[in-house]
């Protein structure tokens, strides 16, 4: 459902910088290389800023917490007969299946994909570079929906792997495109000349190197297995996420639920943990001084109509077939499709909530990019580790920790507006602060010192220098965040005021009703605000891989 | 150092503001009655379980009537009683609908609702509304078993529900047990039959039954020919008939009647909360639906749930609720906690 979180590329809390390595690779980031004079040794952090941070890491505790604590209250026997039972058996049979699937499939399109656009001769490959990142655009139960609508028999474990395969494998491959522009061709050209042949280039050169774009990007895949709701209830084939939302409209919060809840935690956590543990040590890249030469091209030879079959395939597949679905749809319905009072409502209230979701975000969010980056220190690392943590946690379980809390706790934040858009800030901070820590890792500390010391305000001196090189990075934090709000289902319904009506929850609605006309509209303009940030995505991946 | 400060400060002056501003945002608690006034004013929220466009009809129309301003908050029967229940005293509901009776017990149950007004209960027949006058029927609907005539035969029909237990059905027929509907046809066996022979049925029917998410889904599939069958409330097909048909036009309807659980009439059920803060445009809401005007958007309007008070007929395209031949219940006894843990237990949740 949330195409391009790169959320969650672990909190690994070693120099390297691998963390930001995997999670720069999937095409969010800018420069992941720290600056030489951006750390701040021996001064100590603001107060302030501490304080703030350590704030807003505390309430990314809360949805975890709230698994964990009620866990302990149900109580040993209550809990195990809830997790023991054959229903949670077929589910993991069902979410395992599908993620063991479905990730090595989107790893392999993804990468096959990337080498294409990146590393042959073929013609229109340049075209297909940015046409391969717009099924991000396209939220997965969107998706679903084309998908359906063209063939309405979809049901099961391998139409679920089809439409997830679709929706997903963006996310390995534009991390894999951008590292491939990056590798020293040196070492392919030493296999070479040592006797290797294309093929034993690729394998044992080349995909070896693209080692951290794949986990990173394939983690994201699973993550958003195991989150999406939509997509797959549409099919009828139910996950640990489908099932929880279904627990939650018979019993709102009840034990049965939070105990699938508790179960897909520990499914996230060991998603998380085995990629840090796969990621290794070994590290790729070009030292010395000189510059890198562009990547020799392969050409196809009889091979061409191959590649393009492929790539136009997936294109067609991806894009092609839910494009023709509302398109259809929407010749059906006609104009009076789109005089549907709603619409215009749940328009403006949705980019509403993008927006005040993407300030808040991005400006909670800088307290912690700062520390990480002036500051770093141990507790720096740790507080980002626990919002990546909370991020990689499906929707429906924090939005079931936030529900309880607010009834049991903070009656006055109960349905409004701000616990909404507290909800956005716990799921898609990381998304905002990898690419806020990325910007103003890039920003020379020295020259806000210069412009200090030649009489500017200290302050002034932060507006006039800092925020001019870190606008750009905050401007793709925000849409970033702006795309994910805009495609966000089953929290804004958990959470939302009473009324609320946005895109994806009337869209929803009139799925349900089997309404397949009056959803597309809705569809469509999903669709329509999703694009502009797509290819924002796309153009900030290429600006990383010429750094 | 100082800039960093600044900075902090400048961070928390603008969480502050932008805290603020969404706060304003949300929306404003509703009007506090004016008290011993007869007329509704101000504005209620009305949680809803029942389907978005008859409520909204009735909204607007009520709005239309009185100036009071109607918002829904959209749910199904079962989250929404829970969340009322949890919610308590601090709800900001004035009235619940659902689609059927069990999630209104469970709210009843909770000592949540305030007393019906007598002048609303009056409209309404006594076996569409419990003794205690603490909520009232408001629509109802029937059970029917959907087929397909190219799949199934009229010879092949079952006689009763729990036919459909019989592993001759095996994948031979749907249903979605997701659903508030379904649960409480679910409820009705179990106050006719016991808990016992529930937990047999249903575990029956986990190895029989092909699941689907929505009844309207359910239709789908049999016109579809993907399956012979399904449990669904009649509605649906009539909506259907009544559009384009193109999911039901492959498909007819069984009435089980004589009693059987399979027969089973549900009631949809309206309350006044007990910490409304607009009593008096809350009853007024309830009284508005049981009534006349409201009821005949039941007759008139594109919903085919039948009307309850006897002022108004059903839409003529329906059997006549007295044909067929529903199993007597109390509404007030249907239960919706006991169902959602037997259901859970074989499997469906």
């Amino acid at each position: 459902m949330i195409p391009a979180a790169p959320s969650t590329a672990t909190p690994a809390p070693d120099e390297s910088g691998a963390v930001r390595g995997a999670v720069a690779e999937t095409g969010a980031t800018g420069s992941a290389e720290r600056t030489d004079a951006a750390v701040r040794v021996g001064k100590r952090p603001s107060p302030f800023i501490v304080a703030a941070a350590i704030t807003v890491s505390l309430l990314g505790l809360l949805p975890l917490g709230y698994v964990i604590v009620t866990g302990f209250l149900t109580g040993w026997p209550a809990l195990s007969a809830l997790v023991f039972r054959p229903r949670v058996g077929e589910l993991l049979v069902n979410t395992i299946g599908l993620v063991v699937i479905t990730v090595p499939l989107t790893a392999a399109i993804g990468v096959a994909a990337a080498w294409l656009v990146g590393r042959t001769s073929l013609p229109g490959r340049r075209v297909f570079a940015v046409l391969l990142a717009t099924p991000l655009a396209v939220p997965a139960f969107v998706n679903s929906y084309g998908w359906v609508s063209a063939v309405p028999s979809l049901n099961g474990l391998w139409s679920g792997v089809l439409i997830a395969t679709l929706s997903y494998f963006p996310l390995v491959y534009l991390p894999c495109a951008a590292a491939l522009r990056r590798l020293d061709t040196t070492v392919e050209e030493a296999a070479e000349s040592l006797g290797s042949g294309a093929w034993g280039v690729f394998f044992r050169v080349i995909l070896p190197q693209l080692r951290l774009p794949i986990l990173g990007g394939a983690l994201l895949v699973g993550l958003h297995l195991l989150s999406e709701y939509g997509a797959f209830a549409m099919i009828r084939f139910d996950t640990f996420t489908t099932a929880i939302v279904e627990q939650y409209r018979s019993t709102f919060n009840g034990p049965a639920a939070n105990a699938l809840a508790g179960v897909l935690v520990l499914l996230c956590l060991f998603l998380l943990i085995g990629e840090s543990g796969a990621r290794g040590r070994a590290r790729y890249a070009r030292v010395g001084s000189g510059v890198a030469r562009n990547a020799p091209r392969r050409s196809l030879g009889a091979f061409t109509p191959v590649g393009y079959l492929f790539l136009g395939g997936l294109f067609a597949l991806a894009i092609g077939v839910p494009f023709w679905s509302v398109i259809r749809w929407l010749a059906q319905g006609g104009a009076a499709v789109w005089a549907d009072p709603v619409l215009a409502q749940a328009l403006l209230q949705t980019v509403g909530y993008g927006l005040a979701g993407a300030a808040a975000t991005c400006l909670l969010a800088f307290p912690i990019a700062f520390l990480a980056v002036r500051y770093p220190s141990r507790l720096s690392r740790g507080l980002e580790s626990v919002n990546y943590l909370t991020s990689s946690l499906p929707g429906i379980v924090t939005a079931l920790a936030l529900v309880t809390i607010s009834i049991r706790f903070v009656q006055p934040l109960y349905q409004t507006t701000v616990l909404v858009i507290v909800t956005y800030l716990l799921m898609f901070l990381p998304r905002a602060l990898v690419n806020l820590r990325a910007g103003l890792a890039q920003v020379p500390v020295g020259l806000e010192e210069a412009a200090r010391s030649l009489g500017k305000h200290p302050f002034a001196a932060f507006l006039h220098v800092t925020t001019r090189f870190f606008a750009p990075s905050a401007l793709a934090a925000g849409a970033l965040v702006f795309l994910g709000i805009v495609t966000e289902l089953t929290a804004t319904l958990l959470l939302a005021p009473s009324g609320t009506r946005t895109l994806a929850i009337q869209f929803w609605s009139k799925v349900n009703d089997i309404d397949y006309v009056g959803a597309a509209p809705y569809a469509l303009l999903m669709i329509v605000l999703s694009l502009p940030v797509t290819y924002l995505l796309f153009a900030r991946s290429r600006l990383t891989s010429m750094q | 150092m100082i800039s960093t400060r600044r900075l902090a400060l400048l961070a928390a002056i603008g969480t502050v503001t932008l805290l603020g501003v969404t706060g304003c945002s949300a929306p404003e608690e509703s009007a506090p009655a004016a008290t011993g006034a007869a007329t509704p004013s101000g504005s209620i929220t009305v949680y809803n379980a029942q389907h978005e466009e008859l409520t909204q009809a009735w909204a607007d129309e009520f709005t239309a009537e009185t100036g009071v301003t109607v918002t829904l908050r959209n749910g199904s029967d079962s989250e929404l009683g829970n969340q009322l229940v949890q919610e308590g005293a601090a709800s900001k509901a004035d009235v619940f609908l659902t689609e059927n009776s069990p999630a209104m017990s469970l709210v009843d149950g909770a000592g949540l609702f305030a007393p019906v007004d007598d002048a609303t209960l009056e409209q309404v027949p006594e076996e569409y509304r419990p003794s205690t006058g603490m909520w009232t029927g408001i629509a109802a609907r029937s059970t029917v078993f959907a087929y397909n005539p190219s799949l199934l035969s009229e010879s092949e029909l079952p006689a009763s529900l729990l036919d459909l237990a019989d592993p001759a059905w095996a994948g031979r027929w749907a249903a979605s047990p997701s659903g508030a509907d379904f649960q409480a046809i679910v409820s009705a066996l179990l106050e006719l039959e016991g808990e016992d022979a529930t937990r047999d049925w249903l575990a029956a029917m986990k190895q029989n039954a092909v699941v689907y998410k929505g009844n309207s889904t359910v239709m789908k599939a049999i016109n579809a020919g993907e399956i012979p069958a399904g449990v669904i409330y009649h509605y649906y097909w009539f909506g259907d008939q009544a559009g384009t048909g193109e999911n039901s036009s492959s498909t007819e309807m069984h009435y089980f009647k004589n009693q059987d659980p399979g027969a089973f009439v549900s009631v949809s059920g309206g309350g006044v909360l007990e910490t409304s803060a607009n009593p008096v445009a809350a009853q007024a809401f309830l009284a508005y639906i049981t009534g006349k005007g409201g009821q005949e958007i039941l007759k008139t309007g594109s919903s085919f749930e039948y009307p309850v008070s006897d002022a108004v007929d059903a839409n003529d395209a329906l059997v006549p609720l007295g044909e067929l031949d529903a199993p007597v219940i109390d509404p007030s006894k249907l239960n919706s906690t006991t169902v959602t843990d037997l259901m859970t237990e074989a499997g469906f949740l």
